[in-house]
C-alpha cells in the first residue's frame, strides 16, 4: 500500500493497517451490539430465574427437601471443584451479567434520548408499542433494587427478623415471608418482573437475529409461557406462607 | 366539513416553533389530506399570509417525499398508506387535526412541516447500492432468483425511504429503513459480492445519526409500505457476521 505525502512523493507505509480491538469490543461498542449484549446477558439470566424458581418450588416438599437442596447448592460440582467453587463460578457469571445488561441498558437509553432532543409537542398516539414494552426501565429498575433486597434478607441476613444462617434455609424463607410488606414487595417485584420477560424474552430474539417464518409465532407464546410459569411459581410462596401452606 | 387545523409553524431551522390554529371551512371529503392543506394555502397566501410549507412529490404514494405526524401518528390515520393517499373522508364534519412535522436528531426540521432527510443519503452512500461494471445492460433473466426470495427482496424494496418509521420510532431509531435497504441487496445473489461490507457500513452510518432499536413494532405500524421488522432481525444477523467474519481466516 502507497501513501501519497503533501508533497506529492510516493511514501511506502510500514504498516499495513490500523490494528483493529478485539471482536466483541469492536462489536459492544455499537448500539447493535449493545443490543446483542442485552440479548445474551438477558438470557443467562433468564435461565438463572427460571431455574431459581424451580428450585424453590422445594419448599413444598418440607425443610428437609429444601434444607439439603440448599446445602447441595454450596457444594455442586464437588468434589471434582472445590466446594462452594460452582457457587462462586455461577455468581460471578450472574453478576458479569447484571453489569452488562445494565451499562448496556443505560448507554443505549442515553444514545436513544439524543435522537430526539426535541419530543413530540403534541400528543404522540403509539399504535402497537405496548405496556410492557414501554416499561422496560421501570421494571428492570423495581427488578434491580429488589434483588439488592433479596440478597440483604435471605443470603446476608440483613434485616431478617430470624435469620438461622444457611443451614435453614426453609426457616429463613418462611419468617422472612411472614412479613406481609415483604411479600407485597416481593409480589410486586415478580409482576415487575413478568412484565419485563414478556417483552424481553419476546425481544431477544429480534435482536439475536433469530427470526424464522417456522418458529415466529411461538415467539410471543413463548414470552407469555416464560413470564407467567417463572412470575406465578415464585409469587406462589409468599402466598403460600400467608396463607399457612407452608409454615 | 369543516375542520379546524392546529399546524407546527417554524420559520427556519435555528428558530423556535409554535402551533397556530386555522379554521378549514368548506373541505370536500374526496380531496386528499395534501389537497386540504392546499386549500388552506391558497386561502393563506388570499389573506396575504405565508402558507404552510410541506413537502409532497408525487402524491400518489410511491416517492416517499411527503410525510408529516397526523395526530400524533406518522402519516396519519390509514395504515400502510402514505399521507398524500388518505382522503378527507376518513373525517368528520367538526374535526381538529393536529399536525406536526417528524422529530429526530438526524431529521432537522427545517421550515414548518419540512425535515431534511439528508441522514438517510449517507445511510444508502455507505453501501445501498451494487457495484457494477459499466458497458451494456446485462441480461436480466441471466441470474434465476428463488421465487420465495425475489419476493422478500421486493417486500424490502417497497421501502420509499419516507422517514415515518424514524418518525414513529420511540428511540428514533432507523432500523426498519436500514433494515429494508440492507436486505433488498442482501438477499439477491447480485448483492452478495458485498454483503458484509455493506451491512457493516450502512449500520454504522444510521448509528451516527439515529437511536437505537428496541423493537417496539412501532415502526412496521407507522410504514406506509408495510415493511416486517422481519428484516431488523435479518439486519442483526447480517451485522454480527460482519464483524466476526475474516478474523480468524489468514
Amino acid at each position: 500500500m502507497a501513501k501519497t505525502t503533501d508533497t506529492g512523493q510516493q511514501a511506502t507505509a510500514t504498516d499495513t493497517a490500523p490494528r483493529r480491538r478485539p471482536w466483541l469490543l469492536e462489536l459492544y461498542g455499537t448500539a447493535v451490539g449493545k443490543k446483542y449484549a442485552m440479548a445474551i446477558s438477558g438470557i443467562v439470566l433468564m435461565v438463572y430465574v427460571l431455574l431459581h424458581m424451580i428450585g424453590n418450588l422445594k419448599l413444598y416438599f418440607g425443610p428437609e427437601a429444601m434444607n439439603e437442596y440448599a446445602e447441595w447448592l454450596r457444594i455442586f460440582g464437588a468434589p471434582a471443584a472445590p466446594e462452594n467453587a460452582m457457587l462462586w463460578v455461577v455468581r460471578l457469571l450472574l453478576l458479569v451479567a447484571f453489569i452488562v445488561h445494565i451499562h448496556a441498558a443505560v448507554a443505549l437509553t442515553i444514545t436513544n434520548r439524543k435522537a430526539r432532543p426535541l419530543r413530540y409537542q403534541s400528543r404522540r398516539d403509539y399504535v402497537v408499542a405496548d405496556f410492557a414494552a414501554r416499561t422496560m426501565r421501570w421494571t428492570g429498575i423495581i427488578v434491580g433494587l429488589f434483588v439488592l433486597f433479596h440478597l440483604a434478607d435471605l443470603t446476608f441476613g440483613y434485616g431478617h427478623p430470624d435469620f438461622r444462617g444457611h443451614e435453614d434455609a426453609y426457616h429463613n424463607v418462611v419468617a422472612s415471608f411472614s412479613r406481609p410488606l415483604v411479600s407485597a414487595f416481593y409480589i410486586l417485584a415478580n409482576l415487575a418482573l413478568a412484565l419485563h420477560l414478556y417483552h424481553g424474552a419476546w425481544s431477544l430474539f429480534q435482536t439475536m437475529g433469530w427470526n424464522h417464518p417456522r418458529f415466529n409465532h411461538w415467539r410471543r407464546w413463548f414470552a407469555i409461557a416464560f413470564a407467567v410459569v417463572v412470575a406465578g411459581g415464585n409469587i406462589s410462596f409468599p402466598i403460600a406462607v400467608l396463607t399457612g401452606l407452608i409454615v | 366539513m369543516d375542520l379546524t387545523l392546529k399546524v407546527w409553524r417554524q420559520d427556519g431551522p435555528e428558530q423556535a416553533g409554535r402551533f397556530e390554529t386555522y379554521e378549514a371551512p368548506g373541505i370536500d371529503e374526496h380531496a386528499s389530506f395534501l389537497e386540504m392543506l392546499d386549500i388552506v394555502n391558497e386561502r393563506l397566501i388570499a389573506d396575504g399570509r405565508e402558507p404552510i410549507a410541506f413537502d409532497s412529490d408525487c402524491r400518489e404514494g410511491i416517492c416517499g417525499t411527503c410525510g408529516v405526524m397526523v395526530d400524533g401518528v406518522p402519516h396519519g390515520p390509514v395504515r400502510g398508506t402514505a399521507v398524500c393517499q388518505v382522503h378527507m373522508f376518513h373525517y368528520s364534519d367538526g374535526d381538529e387535526i393536529t399536525i406536526e412535522p417528524f422529530r429526530a436528531a438526524g431529521f432537522p426540521v427545517q421550515k414548518d412541516l419540512i425535515v431534511d432527510r439528508t441522514a438517510f443519503d449517507r445511510i444508502i452512500q455507505a453501501g445501498g447500492y451494487i457495484s457494477v461494471n459499466t458497458g451494456a445492460a446485462p441480461e436480466a433473466n441471466l441470474i434465476p432468483v428463488v421465487k420465495d426470495v425475489a419476493d422478500r427482496a421486493f417486500d424490502a424494496a417497497a421501502c420509499i425511504g419516507c422517514g415515518a418509521c424514524v418518525a414513529a420510532c420511540p428511540n428514533g431509531a432507523a432500523q426498519l429503513f436500514t433494515a429494508a435497504k440492507v436486505s433488498h441487496l442482501n438477499l439477491l445473489p447480485q448483492g452478495q459480492p458485498e454483503r458484509y461490507q455493506r451491512t457493516e457500513a450502512m449500520v454504522e452510518t444510521m448509528e451516527r445519526y439515529f437511536g437505537s432499536c428496541t423493537n417496539y413494532g412501532e415502526c412496521e405500524a407507522a410504514c406506509p409500505k408495510e415493511i416486517s421488522i422481519d428484516f431488523i432481525a435479518l439486519l442483526n444477523k447480517d451485522y454480527r457476521k460482519s464483524k466476526s467474519r475474516g478474523r480468524w481466516a489468514s
